[in-house]
């Protein structure tokens, strides 16, 4: 005989207490909003990326202020400037440290195409050698572009199959 | 009578394989490449030329020769003047010149950027390494013969290579490089596209 479970059903003590919703809407609302960005400065767009997260523009708004130089603890790497061949191992190499789940904005011309270094030193976009989910234009783009960028991010976090990926995989 | 003539006057008496060079600023000479190191001494320790702005390399392209030469340029600090000393390198297929690093040791990164960017060698230097291209880069980007775009090669990391399977290429150059000619010529040989370099379907990629 099966007796009723009375941990899962209906318990007037807790209601209003217990918000009922999908694993992956949770899980993909906390990643989006605590996105620890590691900061891959290599040139001038840099300079607006440190501009981003300082007082005037505050990227801590959308809860990504937490620049970590250590790629073991980053979730976005932000690659902000002209990519070198010489600097794409690093790159790649830093991306490859970073842990699951992460994310990648390229910011700027440079690192999205190669912009004006039609060039036999600098790689022609970094998508070349990683996979990214956000391209911003711009010469460098304005810090309010790469906020767009990180809020355009954080949509698409959110439509991720997060949980049930992991329960397929 | 500046400081610089002076010099040159005197190096005149010493070597007599220094000519003068043409020249629209600092006094110029050209000196052979086995008077260098004696004439940048001279010029250091007794003519007070004591600090070196540069060393540069030109190459004036494949079939003339002498095909590479070697650009120093000193300045007094104490008068304020500057000499530049031009040097031929004898071979036009493996371009050596002595290193002036025992002269003065500023003189070892520029060395290596030339080096790196024309494939001249400084003998005698202490650590001839590639400084802005890396290892195992087999080009000299700056070397006439050598397109603009750049040619495919291997990236540095051949693990980055086997992951990506993507390469160090021709860069696209989109109508580019977008810089006008100088001088008197007509306006459409002058204009950036007359240099176009870009490839498409019917010209095939530089280098390939």
């Amino acid at each position: 005989m099966v007796s009723a479970n009375s941990e899962l059903t209906y318990d007037s003590k807790i209601e209003g207490d217990v918000i009922v919703t999908r694993a992956d809407a949770v899980i993909n609302w906390i990643r989006s909003n605590s996105m620890w960005p590691m900061p891959m400065g290599l040139a001038c767009c840099a300079i607006e990326l440190m501009a981003v997260a300082a007082s005037r523009f505050d990227i801590a708004r959308f809860g990504a202020e937490v620049m970590r130089f250590s790629p073991k603890q980053s979730d976005c790497m932000i690659v902000s400037g002209t990519v070198t061949y010489k600097m794409s191992s690093a790159v790649r190499r830093i991306y490859d440290q970073m842990a699951e789940p992460k994310w990648v904005i390229a910011m700027g011309a440079c690192a999205s195409t190669g912009g004006m270094y039609r060039s036999y030193a600098v790689l022609q976009g970094v998508d070349r050698i990683l996979p990214v989910d956000v391209y911003v234009s711009g010469c460098p783009p304005r810090p309010e572009a790469l906020l767009d960028a990180l809020v355009k991010l954080q949509e698409k976090v959110k439509r991720e199959r997060s949980f049930s990926k992991l329960n397929t995989a | 009578m500046p400081k610089a003539l002076d010099a040159i006057a005197a190096l005149r008496g010493k070597w007599s394989g220094v000519t003068d060079r043409a020249s629209l600023d600092q006094p110029a000479i050209n000196v052979p490449a086995a008077d260098l190191l004696a004439v940048l001494g001279f010029l250091k320790q007794e003519q007070g030329f004591d600090m070196l702005a540069d060393v540069s390399g030109i190459d004036w392209s494949p079939g003339v020769s002498p095909r590479f030469t070697v650009v120093y340029h000193l300045l007094s600090t104490t008068d304020h003047e500057y000499v530049r000393v031009a040097v031929d390198c004898p071979s036009d297929t493996l371009p050596e010149v002595p290193s002036a690093v025992g002269l003065w040791q500023g003189a070892n990164w520029h060395e290596r950027e030339a080096f790196d960017m024309f494939g001249i060698r400084f003998s005698g230097h202490p650590d001839l390494r590639r400084i802005l291209m890396w290892d195992g880069y087999p080009h000299f980007p700056l070397r006439k013969d050598f397109p603009l775009a750049g040619v495919d090669t291997l990236l540095p990391d051949l693990e980055v290579v086997a992951e990506t399977k993507t390469n160090a290429i021709a860069a696209p150059m989109a109508g580019g490089p977008f810089v006008a000619a100088s001088g008197g010529i007509n306006m459409t040989n002058a204009e950036p596209r007359a240099k176009d370099e870009s490839w498409n379907e019917r010209r095939p990629k530089p280098g390939s």
